[in-house]
């Protein structure tokens, strides 16, 4: 199985406090890995060392190697604006540009050159097809994205991060500020997605971590306490603790 | 309701009709002053007029408009530029204590009195414009002259007076820009330079605009600073290295020896400098509402 991107005793510190701590992962070419654990223990952070957002705050400091396609993308030359071209990300709180909703896609595919209006107007019409948003907003592209409902909102985003053609899409919480239905919506996405692109999701939800990914990782108080099948994670893990936190057992 | 919730309430509407009041009284004062000017003269003589010699009972205030538009203008030019770098600097670039410092320093620029500013421009500016931009000038122009007091002087002056204004609020704004914007563009692939350009300074739109329509109403408004370096003479200027007075300058300069048909004129001067103002806002409010938002944070 080709793994997409390897993490190799990843360590991550806050100054002085380490929040992530020998941390090694496969993540596999499409497919959905999901992230789990308890508040605090450091998903977040580990999602976001895989498109260097890390780098934001002054504070982090990261040792081991993060290898995407084999090469380290923490290596000095590694371009960054080509890593997050093609790892995109979806945030947790729905958080398109106060722009309209066409100008919202256009946005990454502008930055990385494409200024030839009919090759924007397919991007546009193509990611949110490809999101089951075209349907509803075709008429009114022109219109504020903010407009738009909360669940409209995360597959404008996804469609945002689709429209500069990553590899990798990292999803932080997508669902946790939506409704039932709208995340159901996201979720049937997902599966859609997946087909062309490889998604790692951190999620709160272990109905949802059940439902669409392929694997799974426990993370625990910044250790990556268990690793595997979805199925094999839910049924059978090895590790007394993801059985703990899984049935809801967990302190 | 609680009795001193009731007091507290009354309190503030009496502050609120007070002010109001004192609005409405000025203006009503001025008008009662002025306008007997405007009708007497002639509205149009009196607006575009191009002589402004009272002694001779002329009141032409069509050079003191362009005086006070053209510093204006050029405070502007080189204000809002200069305030936006400042501001994305501080909120973006800088590192935080730096950042702290520096605002400090630019908060410090809006307590010094205009006096001093105009005194500052009078020994510094004047001459300088004289000894170093005028050769340069007349490189191209040979036939060009200055005194140094000069529309150029008033304009980087006030410049500097506002942008205290332009780059403490502009810097708020941006700083207050949401993160995930940000962060959004940034997993984008945009640099910082993009998502600078692109991303916080369009979202923070409504406040840079608000930030530079006060400080046009400072250096519109502005007195004694102007009156220091812009030399005084009402004529219609060809240039920037022109001498200009301004419709405040005037007011202040001459209402100590003038005439009573020269005071009304005055008066009236003071009319047409409160309409230009109540223009600019109405102006100022019309931009923000179409570029919709929040108006009034
Ligand atoms: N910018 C930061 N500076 C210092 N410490 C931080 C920072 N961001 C996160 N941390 C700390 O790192 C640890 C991991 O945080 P992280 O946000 O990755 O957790 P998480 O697993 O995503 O939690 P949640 O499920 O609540 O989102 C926490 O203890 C947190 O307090
Ligand atoms: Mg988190």
């Amino acid at each position: 199985m080709n793994a997409k991107i390897k993490i190799e005793n990843l360590n991550l510190y806050y100054g002085s406090f380490q929040a992530l701590t020998d941390v090694n992962m496969n993540i596999y070419e499409k497919k959905i890995t999901a992230l789990i654990g308890p508040s605090g223990c450091g998903k977040s952070t580990f999602l976001r060392t895989l498109n260097r957002m890390n780098d934001l705050i002054d504070s982090v400091r990261i040792k081991g190697n993060v290898l995407l396609d084999y090469k380290d993308i923490y290596a000095k030359d590694y371009d960054i604006i080509k890593l997050r071209k093609k790892v995109g990300m979806v945030f947790q709180k729905p958080n398109p540009f106060p722009k309209s909703i066409y100008e919202n896609i256009v946005y990454g595919p502008r930055i990385h050159g494409i200024n030839d209006k009919q090759k924007l107007d397919e991007i546009v019409e193509r990611t949110l097809k490809e999101v089951a948003l075209w349907d509803e907003v075709k008429d009114r592209l022109k219109k504020p994205a903010m407009g738009l409902s909360g669940g409209q909102q995360q597959r404008l985003c996804i469609a945002r991060c689709l429209a500069v053609e990553p590899e990798i899409i990292l999803m932080d919480e997508p669902t946790s500020a939506l409704d039932p239905v709208a995340t159901l919506r996201i979720e049937s996405l997902l599966e859609e997605l997946v087909r062309k692109y490889t998604i790692v999701i951190v999620t709160h939800n272990m109905q949802q971590a059940g439902r669409v990914s392929d694997y799974t990782s426990f993370f625990l108080s910044g250790r990556v306490i268990e690793t595997d099948e979805t199925d094999i994670i839910f049924s059978n893990p090895d590790n007394k603790k993801t059985e703990d936190y899984i049935t809801g057992r967990f302190g | 309701m609680k009795a001193y919730e009731k007091v507290i309430e009354k309190l503030l509407l009496i502050c609120a009709v007070t002010a109001t009041l004192s609005v409405i009284l000025i203006t009503i004062f001025i008008f009662k002053e002025g306008i007997s000017v405007l009708s007497d003269y002639g509205m149009i003589n009196f607006i575009f007029g191009t002589k402004w010699s009272p002694t001779n009972g002329n009141y032409g205030i069509l050079p003191l408009i362009a005086g006070s538009l053209s510093v204006t203008i050029g405070a502007l030019v080189i204000g809002i530029p200069t305030g936006i770098a400042c501001a994305v600097f501080l909120s973006e670039v800088a590192h935080k204590k730096t950042a702290k410092i520096l605002k400090s320093a630019v908060e410090l620029l809006a307590g010094i009195p205009s006096v001093v500013y105009g005194f500052f421009g009078l020994s510094v500016l004047v001459p300088a414009i004289r000894q170093f931009i005028l050769p340069i000038i007349q490189l191209f122009n040979e036939d060009a002259s200055t005194s140094g007091f000069s529309i150029l002087a008033g304009a980087i002056i006030l410049a500097i007076m506002i942008l205290p204004t332009i780059v403490s609020i502009s810097e708020n704004a941006i700083s207050s820009v949401p993160i995930e914007y940000k962060e959004a563009s940034l997993a984008l692939g945009a640099n910082r330079q993009e998502t600078i350009t692109r991303i916080l300074v369009p979202a923070a739109k409504s406040g840079i605009i608000s930030s530079i329509i006060l400080g046009m109403g400072r250096a519109i408004g502005e007195t004694m600073a102007v009156i220091l370096i812009t030399g005084n003479m009402p004529k219609v200027p060809g240039g920037m290295l022109d001498s200009v007075a301004t419709l405040t300058g005037t007011i202040a300069m001459e209402m100590g020896y003038a005439t009573p048909e020269h005071q009304k004129a005055l008066f009236a001067v003071g009319i047409v400098l409160f309409i230009i103002i109540m223009l600019l806002n109405l102006f100022a409010n019309f931009t923000l509402h179409r570029l919709g938002g929040q108006a009034n944070d």
